[in-house]
């Protein structure tokens, strides 16, 4: 039933790689890159309205791009005029991202806002964009600085820090233990500056009956971080901390569920609506977090005043970010959202995100 | 040689042949029965915080969920086809349960479980249709399937997540209680054990299927409906894989669009180290149980003994050879033994 | 001259053709309708996107066709990349060396896969999921969750570097130039037909003096071969070397395999079929992507084709079937010459 001598086929084979040369070779002309807004001294003043503003989270289907995307970032986009789109990939893949980036560039976008799943994996296809014209605006996990035009941070590396081990400490109590974190991915590059900042929190004379035994990888996938939690408190009865609203939720229900309730602590990032649960049954004692919203918010801001000319993204160009207030580029083209905020029993259920 | 003996003859080695196939059931499932035995001693002996009452709970539940998978594969792959769509009926069947119950929290709990088996079946009769009445193979059909059911999935959630806290308490306490220090989602999985591997046995469509895998052309030949019995098969494959759905939004709690991606492979994975041929015929679904609980057991081994848990997925891997060559020299050495027998017929 | 007519026929109406034309049809009205498809950044990132499951297909075709498969290709793929990374960080800098040693790590994993298959006698689907699990997970034990990233920037953006003059990478002539070769083997070899025989019947092709097992064998390493060097197109391009990179995309390649007409049973298809496969596919997702189309339709969209392809042609064939059986009741003489099966 085969259909067509093996003459035919090759004539066939040889005829569409013939048609493949034919289309490229009809592709002969580079296409001109239009010219970015040139770094020098900003000339408006104002946002331009009808700006192109996409959000590229790690993974869509994540509850906390899901707020600082669709509930901060949207808001901002609206208010001044522009049209937003969030897409990405369901995986937290860095090769798939850059599919996502690659056709953003494609349909003109003018400021792509990112959240990073490898610091440098992604770098080629951004610096494509950014020739091709496009803002490129990193939030969350920052990427490789050569590839981006500025960085949201949520919050310091030594803010989380501090305040994530003071929290475990306050936690605990004055007789210390041991602690474990239980991250999101290995290569995540904010949650690796954050265990970086707490080791050294950790070396301080203050914080020496606290002890790091072990540091595990979530994935930011709900399972997995149920199953590392598990894996952690069957090595050793420890105490936790998880810098990844996933992680520090997945942690919390099992700890909620089994014999170590109330007897291990845990502490984390975490949104308020996922964790109330688990402070209100006292699993939890508090958490800490900022509001994605805001950095969604903020990013959105950020990336149109950079498009519109409003700033360049030198240090000490200063913006304002509609209901937050005005901003200051700090060094490394970096934007500081402010420090994290403490949850607990007293103020849980003044929040909705 | 009188007409006697000749009627006595076959009735001997048949009987001879069933024994040894009996033999062979229990040398192999006995035999992945062990070895998960002595990864639990040897993990116990290195930590006997493994043998803990919590850590116990924790692997009958880890394993639960993989091993309905399983029991549904099984019923498949015994046929000589595959399902490779379970993952993503899963995911369908999770949400669609959560959603339910946001949708009307005092909702009883057995109406969800038939809601998650409904709809696990009508998923499962997509695929049986295709594959008994268009006569299209089983691999690439599931593998269309996977993406068609995902991307519906992904369509329904719209990137949403279900949280714990929108999900009843008593739904949830399902995933964590106990009855006398067994899990309750345990205790399903157990159910759905016994009764497919009481309906293989020992009913008549059960055993056909196994002809079919067999030798479908002969199966066809001797009078089995085998369309309808494919057909059946993939139903129950996906309906096992609805109820594993329920289970899961059970135990987890907060469920997006994601779930039970990938879990495919893990479950092929289980089936094949648990003894089920991949070409169908032989196998019990006793084997892709232990078989899925050996699977979570070194996952949750690995962290205790000390291994780096980037181990786990090559030392599934080496299973799986191990496995299957252990089957192929098995099956030699069967094969050797009845063409002896009957030589001496 | 009527032959050459009814070769025509039997060429335009065969599985190659009808896939060829739907992606030609695809990148004519994607052109038309779609804003972005007719510029050449457009064919330049399909064309990247493609080239790795191109490389990778163009084997996994040929051991489909002798009735295997082998699903561990992206594993083959990720655990190259990985060993590439690793080499850099102990200091091999030669690129030649490292291509070298990485074609070679991937011959011998595809030589374990032929050996699995040819010397014990072992199911390909079964062992390759097993090299599946295994090689991921080695290509973990390597690397961990660290990525390598510091490549030299010549070798990044040599990787994907244009033809002078275009904007599609160089890497397609190196693509276009195997994808030859094995067609040449595939159509004009006798190995090339003892394969459809193969698939067809193990038997006939052992009385035809084709040595089954030693050619699976070196399929396989052919396909472990093409694995890495995709591997290592893979980590150059996005110049990062990480353990999951490509995870997952075997069922890609495996789609496109069977969507370009090779039967998964064995013994029929061919390669014009898969490469325009391959390029439909890719081709449509990046299209529907720049057409604001949400990824999950694009899956749904993907699985659909997948399903058709195979229930497509068997449904035709039993209507035609039941349509010649009911004109031969009513005495009807039957039109259609009968294909010779």
């Amino acid at each position: 039933m085969r259909a067509g001598t093996p003459r035919v086929r090759v004539a066939a084979l040889a005829a569409l790689a013939a048609l493949t040369l034919a289309t490229t070779s009809a592709c002969a002309d580079d296409e001109t890159p239009t010219a970015g807004s040139t770094s020098g001294s900003p000339s408006a003043t104002a946002i331009r309205s009808g700006l192109k503003i996409a959000f590229l989270p790690k993974q869509v289907n994540n509850p906390y791009f899901d707020t600082s995307d669709n509930k901060g970032g949207k808001v901002a986009v609206e208010e001044f005029g522009g049209s937003y789109t969030q897409t990405g990939p369901s995986e937290a893949s860095p090769s798939a991202q850059v599919s996502y980036i690659n056709t953003l560039s494609q349909q003109g976008t003018d400021v792509i806002v990112v959240s990073a799943n490898d610091k440098d994996a992604i770098c080629g296809a951004l610096n494509e964009a950014r020739t091709g014209g496009a803002k490129v605006v990193t939030y969350d996990s920052d990427t490789n600085p050569t590839c981006r035009d500025l960085f949201i941070n949520q919050a310091t590396a030594e803010g989380i820090a501090k305040s994530q081990i003071k929290l475990i400490s306050d936690a605990i109590g004055p007789d210390g233990g041991e602690i474990a974190i239980l991250s999101a991915t290995a290569n995540a590059t904010n949650q690796n500056a954050w265990i970086e900042m707490m080791k050294t929190e950790l070396a301080k004379p203050e914080n020496a009956k606290l002890k790091l035994v072990d540091t595990v990888y979530g994935d930011d996938d709900d399972q997995k971080s149920f199953a590392e939690a598990q894996g952690l408190l069957a090595k050793h009865p420890n105490l936790i901390i998880s810098p990844t609203t996933v992680g520090v939720a997945a942690a919390a229900r099992y700890l909620s569920g089994s014999d170590f309730k109330g007897k291990v602590q845990l502490t984390g990032l975490g949104t308020p609506n996922q964790m109330r649960a688990y402070i209100k049954d006292g699993t939890v004692k508090s958490f800490a977090l900022w509001n994605p919203a805001d950095l969604g918010y903020l990013a959105a801001y950020a990336g149109a005043a950079l498009a519109s000319g409003v700033i360049s993204g030198n240090e000490g160009d200063t913006f304002t970010a509609g209901k937050l207030g005005q901003f200051t580029v700090g060094p490394d083209a970096t934007v500081l959202l402010g420090d994290p905020f403490t949850f607990d029993e007293t103020n849980i259920d003044d929040f909705d995100f | 040689m009188t007409a006697l003996d000749t009627a006595t003859a076959p009735a001997a080695r048949t009987s001879a042949g069933s024994r040894l196939a009996s033999r062979v059931f229990l040398i192999r499932e006995l035999g992945i029965l062990i070895a998960l035995l002595l990864l639990i001693a040897g993990t116990a002996l290195t930590n006997p915080r493994f043998l803990s009452a919590q850590s116990v709970k924790d692997l009958l539940l880890g394993s639960t969920i993989l091993a309905v998978l399983a029991v549904g594969q099984t019923i498949v792959v015994i046929t000589r086809n595959v399902d490779l769509s379970v993952g993503s009926v899963l995911g369908l069947s999770a949400f669609a349960t959560g959603s339910l119950f946001l949708a009307s929290p005092g909702l009883a709990i057995p109406i969800v479980l038939v809601v998650g088996l409904a709809l696990g079946a009508a998923c499962g009769a997509v695929n049986g249709a295709l594959i008994a009445a268009a006569r299209a193979p089983a691999l690439v059909v599931t593998l269309g399937t996977l993406y068609v059911f995902r991307g519906i999935g992904y369509s329904w959630a719209t990137g949403r997540q279900i949280n714990a806290a929108d999900m009843p308490v008593g739904f949830l306490r399902l995933g964590t209680e106990t009855v006398l220090g067994v899990p309750v989602l345990t205790l399903f999985a157990a159910a759905v054990l016994v009764g497919a591997g009481y309906y293989l046995r020992s009913y008549r469509s059960g055993r056909e299927l196994y002809a079919i895998g067999s030798d479908p052309a002969a199966a066809r030949l001797s009078g089995i409906p085998v369309g309808k019995r494919v057909f059946a098969a993939f139903v129950a494959s996906g309906a096992l894989a609805g109820l594993a759905g329920v289970l899961y939004a059970a135990r987890f709690g907060t469920l997006d669009a994601n779930a039970g991606l990938g879990a495919e492979l893990n479950v092929v994975a289980a089936v094949v180290v648990g003894g089920v041929a991949i070409f169908g015929g032989s196998g019990s679904v006793y084997g892709a149980v232990i078989g899925a609980v050996l699977l979570t057991t070194i996952g949750s081994a690995l962290p205790v003994l000390g291994i780096d848990p980037f181990w786990q997925r090559a030392a599934v891997g080496a299973l799986i050879l191990a496995a299957i060559g252990l089957d192929r020299a098995l099956a030699l050495r069967v094969g050797r033994r009845l063409r002896g027998r009957s030589s001496h017929g | 001259m009527a032959e050459w007519k009814a070769r025509l026929r039997s060429a335009l109406t065969s599985w190659d053709a009808v896939v060829l034309l739907a992606f030609i049809l695809v990148a004519v009205i994607g052109a038309l309708t779609i804003d972005g498809v007719a510029s050449p950044r457009f064919w330049r990132f399909v064309t990247l996107e493609a080239i790795p499951i191109v490389l990778i297909a163009l084997p996994l075709t040929l051991v489909v066709i002798t009735g295997e498969i082998d699903l561990s290709v992206a594993s083959m793929l990720g655990l190259t990349c990985v060993v590439l990374g690793q080499l850099w960080i102990w200091g091999v800098s030669s690129l030649p060396l490292l291509i070298g040693i990485c074609l070679l790590l991937g011959g011998a994993l595809g030589a374990v896969n032929g050996l699995f298959v040819t010397r014990f006698g072992l199911p390909s689907l079964a062992v390759t999921i097993g090299t599946l699990a295994l090689y991921r997970g080695l290509a973990y034990v390597v690397l961990g969750d660290r990525a390598v990233a510091d490549y030299p920037q010549s070798w990044t953006t040599g990787a994907i570097r244009p033809i002078p003059g275009t904007t599609i990478p160089w890497m397609i002539l190196v693509v276009a130039g195997l994808a030859v070769a094995f067609g040449v083997v595939l159509y004009a070899t006798p190995i090339g037909r003892g394969l459809y025989a193969m698939g067809n019947s193990a038997e006939a092709a052992r009385f035809s003096g084709i040595s089954v097992a030693r050619t699976k064998f070196w399929l396989f390493v052919a396909t472990g071969a093409m694995s890495a060097l995709a591997g290592v197109f893979w980590t150059l391009r996005f110049a990062s070397a990480r353990a999951d990179n490509g995870t997952g995309l075997e069922l890609a390649i495996v789609a496109a395999v069977l969507l370009g007409g090779v039967s998964i049973f064995g013994g029929r298809g061919g390669l014009v079929g898969v490469i325009a496969a391959v390029a439909l596919l890719v081709t449509l997702r990046n299209a529907l992507q720049l057409a604001y189309v949400p990824a999950n339709t694009l899956t749904i969209v993907t699985g659909s084709l997948l399903i058709l392809s195979v229930v497509g042609p068997n449904v035709a064939g039993m209507l035609r079937e039941r349509l010649r059986r009911r004109r031969a009741r009513v005495g009807i003489a039957d039109p259609t010459p009968t294909a010779a099966t």
